[in-house]
C-alpha cells in the first residue's frame, strides 16, 4: 500500500501526454489568457449562479427589515437551517486544506493538479459559512461585538464559551487559507504579468505578483514558508471542525454531547469537502480540456479518501446507537429511537442510505473510474452530510427531557432562498475563479513535471 | 548590491545573464560559479528547483524563526487577552469555576498562534525576499520574460569583487548556455 501511495506514477503518470513546460504553462495560463474562448456552459454555470445570488440578496434584504423572525426556528429549535449550513458549508471548505496543506506534508504528489481548485473552494466555503451566524445574530451591523476589544458598554466576549472559540477559529481559518492561497498564487501571477497582453491585465497581474522574479534565493524562502504554512494549517484545519463541534459536544443536549464528536466532525467535513472537489472538477477538467493534468487517477484517489472518510463517519453512527444502548440513559435512549421512529425518521434512514450505503459503490475500481457514476455519489454525499447536520441539530433539539416542551420544526420559504443563495454564490465564486486565475498551480505542475518527466533528450529541438 | 560600475561604452551595468534550458544544467552552473569564487549571483527559475541554493551555497534559515517568534508571541497574545479579560478587567463567577479556567483558555490561545504564526510566515518571507519591488534590473534582459515560464536564467551581479566585464562573460559562455548577455542597470 505504501508503495503504490508514495509511487502512484510507476503505473500511470500523473500528468499525461508529451509535455513541454512552456505547453504546461500554455494550458493553465491560456484558460485565463483567452477570454473570448470560454465553453458555454461557464455561461451557462454563471447565469445560474448569479441567479441565485440574487435570491440571497433579496432574503438577506427581508431578514434584515423583518427579523429572524421569518425563519422556521423558534423555540424548542432554536438552532437549524442558519447553523446546519453553516456547519455543512465550514465542513466542505476543509477538503482545501487538506489537499493543500495535508498531502502536502504526506508528499502526496497527485495534490499539485487541484490544490489551487480545492484552496479556492475553501475560501468561497467559508466565506458562505460565515454570513449565517452573522445573519442569525439578527442585528449583523453590529457583529463586531463578537470581537474582543476595549468598548464603552465595558464588555468583553466570554472566552469560556465554545461560540467565542468559533469565532477566533473561524476567522484564522479564514485568514490563513488566504494567505496560503495567495502566496501559492504570486509565482503564477508573474507568469501571468509575463504573459498577457491585456495592460490593465497586465498591470493587476503585476500588483498581485508583488515582482516576483523567480530567484533562486527566494524559492528557497518560499519553500520554507509554504511547507511551515501547511504545518501550521493542518492542525488548523483540524482545530477548526473540532471547535465547531464543540459548539454542540460542550452542551449538554442528548444527540450533542457526545465524545465522538470531533473526530466524527472533522471526518465528516473532509468526506463532505471531497465530494464537493469531485462536483465541480468532473465537469471542469472536460470543459477546459484538462484531462491531461486532473486524470482518471486524480478522480480514484479523491474517490478513495471519500470512501475512508465515510467509512469513519459510519463507524461515528454506530457508535452513536452503541453509546445510546451503553450509557442506559433513558433520554439517550429516546433521543436515538426518535431518531429512527419519530417524526423526522425519512430524514434518518435516508441519511444513512446517502451517507452508509450508496458510497460502498465506491470499492469497486471500475466504479471509480465511472465519471457519472462518481459524479452521482458526490451529490448524495453532500445530501447526506447536509442531512447529518439535520438530524444533529434540529432533531435533537425537537424534543429533550421535558415532553411538555416539545414542538416540531418547519424550515420555511425564506430558509430554502438564503441556503441555495448562497449555493448560488458559491457556483458564481468558483466560476469567477476559474476564469480570472490560472486554476492549476503552473509553477507546481512545472516542477513535478521536472521530476517525473521521462528523461529523454529528444525534447532539444524547443531551443532559441 | 547594486554598485554599478563603468564600463567603456557607457551603460552602466548589473551584471551577465546566462540562459539555460534544462533545470539541471542551472544547477551546473549555479555549483560552478559559486566554485570559482563568485559570491553576487542569482538564479533564476520559472519553479523552485531541489538543491539549487546548496549548489549556489546559498543558507537563510531567518524563515523559520521569525515563525517561530511569531507563533509564540500570538500565543501569549492569546492567552494573556483572555486572562486579562476573565480575571481582571470582566471576571464572572460561572457555576463557581476559577476566574483562571486555564483549560478553557487554550482553544483561542492555539487559534492566536497559528494566526501570528501565519501572518510572520507570509510578511518575513516576502519582506526577506525585498518583495514588492515592482522593477528590478533582470527584467529588462533579453528573454526574461521565459523565467516564469520555461527558461533559467544566471545572473552575475557587476557588484561581486571577482566581477570583470570580459572574464565573467567569457566564464559564463563556457557553461553552456543558450546566451549570455548584458543587464543594464537601473538609472538612478
Amino acid at each position: 500500500m505504501a508503495e503504490t501511495l508514495t509511487k502512484p506514477h510507476d503505473e500511470e503518470p500523473l500528468i499525461e501526454g508529451n509535455q513541454t513546460y512552456a505547453s504546461l504553462t500554455e494550458t493553465v495560463a491560456g484558460v485565463v489568457q483567452r477570454q473570448k474562448e470560454h465553453p458555454k456552459s461557464w455561461f451557462v454555470a454563471f447565469v445560474l449562479g448569479f441567479g441565485l445570488v440574487n435570491v440571497l440578496l433579496l432574503s438577506i434584504t427581508y431578514l434584515v427589515y423583518m427579523g429572524i423572525g421569518i425563519w422556521g426556528n423558534n423555540q424548542p429549535v432554536a438552532w437549524s437551517f442558519d447553523i446546519i449550513n453553516f456547519v455543512w458549508w465550514i465542513g466542505i471548505g476543509h477538503a482545501g486544506t487538506l489537499i493543500s496543506a495535508i498531502l502536502l506534508l504526506m508528499r502526496q504528489e497527485w495534490r499539485t493538479s487541484i490544490n489551487r481548485f480545492a484552496e479556492a473552494m475553501t475560501i468561497f466555503a467559508v466565506m458562505c459559512a460565515g454570513m449565517y451566524p452573522l445573519l442569525h445574530t439578527g442585528r449583523p451591523w453590529v457583529a463586531y461585538w463578537l470581537l474582543p476589544y476595549p468598548n464603552i458598554l465595558a464588555m468583553w466576549p466570554q472566552p469560556r464559551s465554545p461560540l467565542v472559540w468559533d469565532v477566533f477559529a473561524v476567522s484564522t481559518y479564514m485568514t490563513v487559507s488566504i494567505l496560503f492561497w495567495y502566496t501559492g498564487l504570486v509565482p503564477d501571477l508573474a507568469t501571468l504579468r509575463d504573459r498577457v497582453k491585456n495592460r490593465f491585465a497586465r498591470v493587476l497581474a503585476g500588483m498581485g505578483s508583488l515582482g516576483w522574479r523567480g530567484s533562486a534565493k527566494h524559492w528557497m524562502r518560499y519553500e520554507q514558508a509554504y511547507i511551515i504554512l501547511a504545518g501550521l494549517s493542518t492542525p488548523l484545519v483540524l482545530s477548526v471542525h473540532t471547535i465547531v463541534s464543540f459548539d454542540f459536544a460542550v452542551s449538554l443536549l442528548p444527540g450533542w454531547q457526545a465524545t465522538i464528536f470531533p473526530p466524527y466532525f472533522v471526518a465528516g467535513a473532509v468526506y463532505a469537502g471531497f465530494a464537493m472537489v469531485l462536483t465541480f472538477m468532473i465537469p471542469m477538467r472536460r470543459w477546459y480540456r484538462i484531462e491531461h493534468l486532473v486524470t482518471m487517477n486524480h478522480i480514484d484517489w479523491m474517490a478513495k479518501i471519500m470512501l475512508t472518510t465515510g467509512l469513519i463517519v459510519f463507524y461515528g453512527y454506530i457508535v452513536e446507537v452503541f453509546y445510546a444502548w451503553y450509557s442506559a440513559n433513558p433520554y439517550e435512549q429516546f433521543m436515538m429511537w426518535n431518531r429512527w421512529k419519530g417524526p423526522y425518521a425519512p430524514a434518518y434512514w435516508l441519511l444513512i442510505v446517502c451517507n452508509g450505503v450508496i458510497p460502498q459503490l465506491l470499492w469497486s475500481k471500475k466504479n471509480r473510474r465511472n465519471l457519472s457514476l462518481v459524479f452521482g455519489i458526490s451529490l448524495v454525499v453532500s445530501l447526506g452530510m447536509w442531512l447529518e447536520r439535520f438530524i444533529i441539530i434540529p432533531v435533537s433539539l425537537h424534543r429533550d427531557f421535558l415532553p411538555s416542551s416539545w414542538g416540531m420544526y418547519y424550515p420555511t420559504i425564506w430558509d430554502f432562498a438564503m441556503f441555495f443563495g448562497t449555493i448560488g454564490f458559491f457556483v458564481m465564486m468558483m466560476f469567477l475563479f476559474v476564469r480570472f486565475i490560472p486554476m492549476i498551480s503552473i509553477f507546481e505542475v512545472r516542477e513535478l513535471w521536472s521530476r517525473i518527466r521521462p528523461k529523454q533528450p529528444e525534447r532539444r529541438e524547443v531551443g532559441a | 548590491m547594486s554598485h554599478a560600475i563603468e564600463v567603456t561604452q557607457g551603460p552602466k551595468v548589473y551584471g551577465y545573464i546566462a540562459e539555460f534550458e534544462e533545470p539541471e544544467q542551472l544547477v551546473e552552473a549555479a555549483r560552478k560559479t559559486a566554485e570559482a569564487g563568485y559570491r553576487d549571483f542569482d538564479a533564476y527559475s520559472p519553479f523552485p528547483i531541489h538543491g539549487l541554493a546548496e549548489a549556489m551555497r546559498f543558507k537563510d534559515a531567518r524563515v523559520p524563526w521569525i515563525i517561530f517568534v511569531c507563533g509564540i508571541i500570538g500565543a501569549a497574545v492569546g492567552y494573556g487577552l483572555q486572562y486579562y479579560v476573565t480575571v481582571f478587567d470582566y471576571p464572572m463567577n460561572v457555576g463557581g469555576r476559577p476566574n483562571h479556567s486555564w483549560v478553557q483558555y487554550v482553544p483561542i490561545t492555539f487559534e492566536c498562534g497559528v494566526l501570528f504564526a501565519a501572518l510572520g510566515a507570509v510578511v518575513g518571507m516576502f519582506g526577506l525576499n525585498g518583495l514588492p519591488r515592482p522593477y528590478h534590473p533582470v527584467f529588462e534582459a533579453k528573454n526574461f520574460e521565459r523565467a516564469s515560464d520555461d527558461r533559467f536564467f544566471l545572473v552575475i551581479e557587476a557588484s561581486d569583487g571577482k566581477f570583470d566585464p570580459e572574464g565573467t562573460r567569457r566564464f559564463l559562455e563556457g557553461l553552456g548556455p543558450v546566451e549570455v548577455n548584458l543587464v543594464e542597470a537601473e538609472e538612478v
